[in-house]
């Protein structure tokens, strides 16, 4: 998209991010820098505080401590005179508009039809002429593979066409990135690659991506960087080629063989 | 005495001309009241849903007076019968002079102060159990929806308006009905505050004419006339709110007075899951 953009420009930093549930803590200082145009690929055991921590990003899941800042700014915060105050829901949804996040489980709105999910955000949201949005609605519909299904409600798709569908959601709000919650995970094994296809290529086309995944066909292929995190830590992270073929940790090592069975 | 008391009481004699005419040709005096029970519980019903999502709506804000206070109410008046309420709304506010209801004239219709006094209480008592079902009704939509929303940008009054109401209102629909029923048959009540309705109506013919019988069964069978009605608008809603994929199908006019459902018989029209 922007490749003229002259060296690595920070567009996500979170800093000791912090969040326990029940004095438990799920992630326990995990900092992250993601810069524009780059693929972060997050690993990690299940229960690792991985989801938790890209929840934080968006502010799905309030942080007990750290910041995270999107441009520079603190999402889901705002720099009071004594330190940091949570803004109100009202706020947090103006900055969310940047932000696209695609859920393990689609959450489609049932209730409307497939056009209509990707069209509702910035007809309604961004109060945008309606007619654009169902227009750019059925462009990004095609560009998912599904220009036909545009009447079908979500009970009529599959696992696999549901979940384009919800990339084409989060597409139409022209986020600047996206979060992705184990995309795959709640597939069919025969539809996990259309939905890794469509990823890949909104990587190719220079989106900044934070993906949550054990895809590692779709992290070899597109992730610029690969993060390890265990027990609400991050063990280690590197380069995506580096992390695949010689993790520092015997840790990783062990985690890479058992998801590639 | 047994002899003379048999001799002296009248055999009881079903008076069927007096049945049908109250039946097919009812004074007006009863078309009145049966129009006043109509219309009072239409209004109470429509009020008590936009008063009971407002309440739901308290219920569920980030501020706790707001929820307390809510929270107060539907236990107030979920506590404590509906005719107690009545009386203590139209004859004890005004007995204490805090409030007395005066009619009201609206061009050339004038609505007495009993009749309004009869709605807000009608309004007021169905608004809490209406909250409890709109409770229930949000509490069974997914997280996820509400979370898919939030993260698409959307404030709570977009996510509520655009994906938890629409999702709601087909779970609120058949208790609505219920309540609705009872809302029809419950106006009988306010006859308590002297409000000419089918029921006081039905008392006052009853005190003239002595033909008790008659006269309230023709009152029971116009109840059920209105909830019959009920019944079939109900449907009619349910049929058109219903998901594209799932259709509702239609009861025969014999099943549905016996209250057989074919709601096993409800299938997909089309398949879930259509595989690539």
């Amino acid at each position: 998209m922007n490749d003229t953009v002259p060296g690595p420009v920070v567009l996500l930093e979170a800093r000791d991010v912090v969040k326990s549930f029940g004095g438990r803590p799920a992630v326990d200082g995990v900092s992250l820098t993601v810069h524009r145009g780059e693929t972060v690929v997050i690993i990690g055991p299940s229960g690792s505080g991985k989801t938790t921590f890209l929840r934080c990003l968006n502010h799905l899941v309030p942080i007990d401590s750290g910041s995270i800042l999107l441009d520079g700014e603190p999402v889901g915060y705002r720099q009071g005179r004594r330190g940091l105050t949570e803004r109100s829901p009202r706020e947090v949804a103006v900055v969310r508009r940047r932000i696209g996040f695609v859920f393990q489980r689609f959450n489609l709105f049932p209730h409307l039809s497939a056009i209509e999910n990707v069209a509702v955000g910035p007809w309604k949201i961004l109060g945008r002429p309606r007619a654009e949005c169902y227009r750019e609605a059925g462009d990004l519909l095609a560009r998912v593979g599904l220009a036909d299904k545009a009447d079908a409600r979500p009970a009529q798709l599959s696992g696999g066409q549901q979940q384009r569908v919800a990339i084409a959601r989060a597409l139409a709000m022209k986020p600047e990135l996206m979060l992705f919650d184990e995309p795959t995970s709640a597939l069919d094994p025969e539809m996990v690659g259309e939905v890794v296809a469509v990823m890949r290529q909104l990587a190719d086309d220079g989106m900044t991506m934070v993906v949550v995944t054990h895809e590692m066909g779709f992290a070899r292929a597109a992730a610029d960087r690969i993060v390890m995190i265990d027990n609400g830590r991050i063990l280690e992270e590197g380069p995506a080629q580096q992390m695949i073929n010689s993790p520092a940790h015997a840790r990783t090592r062990r985690f890479l063989t058992q998801i590639s069975h | 005495m047994l002899h003379l008391a048999l001799a002296e009481e009248p055999g009881f004699a079903f008076d069927w001309g007096f049945f049908f005419q109250s039946m097919f040709q009812p004074s007006s005096l009863f078309l009145e009241g049966l129009a006043r029970t109509v219309y009072i519980s239409v209004l109470a019903q429509a009020l008590g849903i936009v008063f009971g999502f407002g309440i739901e709506l308290c219920r569920r804000s980030r501020f706790r007076a707001l929820r307390w206070i809510a929270g107060t109410y539907v236990w107030l008046v979920r506590g404590t019968p509906l005719l107690v309420q009545l009386v203590l709304v139209y004859n004890g506010l005004a007995a204490t002079n805090l409030y007395r209801f005066e009619d009201w004239t609206i061009g050339s219709v004038v609505v007495l102060g009993v009749v309004q006094a009869a709605i807000i209480t009608l309004a007021a008592n169905e608004a809490a159990y209406m909250a409890e079902i709109f409770r229930a009704a949000l509490d069974a939509i997914d997280v996820g929806q509400a979370e898919a929303a939030k993260a698409l940008g959307m404030t709570p009054s977009m996510t509520m308006r655009l994906v938890l109401l629409p999702q709601a209102a087909r779970i609120v629909v058949p208790p609505l009905g219920n309540e609705f029923n009872l809302m029809m048959k419950s106006t009988s009540l306010v006859s308590v505050i002297g409000l000419q309705e089918m029921f006081l109506t039905a008392q006052s013919i009853n005190s003239a004419t002595f033909k008790t019988f008659e006269i309230f069964l023709t009152v029971a069978a116009y109840y059920l006339a209105l909830t019959t009605v009920w019944q079939f608008v109900q449907r009619w809603i349910e049929r058109k709110m219903g998901t594209p994929t799932v259709s509702v199908p239609r009861d025969s006019w014999r099943d549905r007075l016996l209250g057989e459902r074919k709601r096993a018989a409800a299938v997909a029209t089309q398949p879930a899951g259509s595989r690539e």
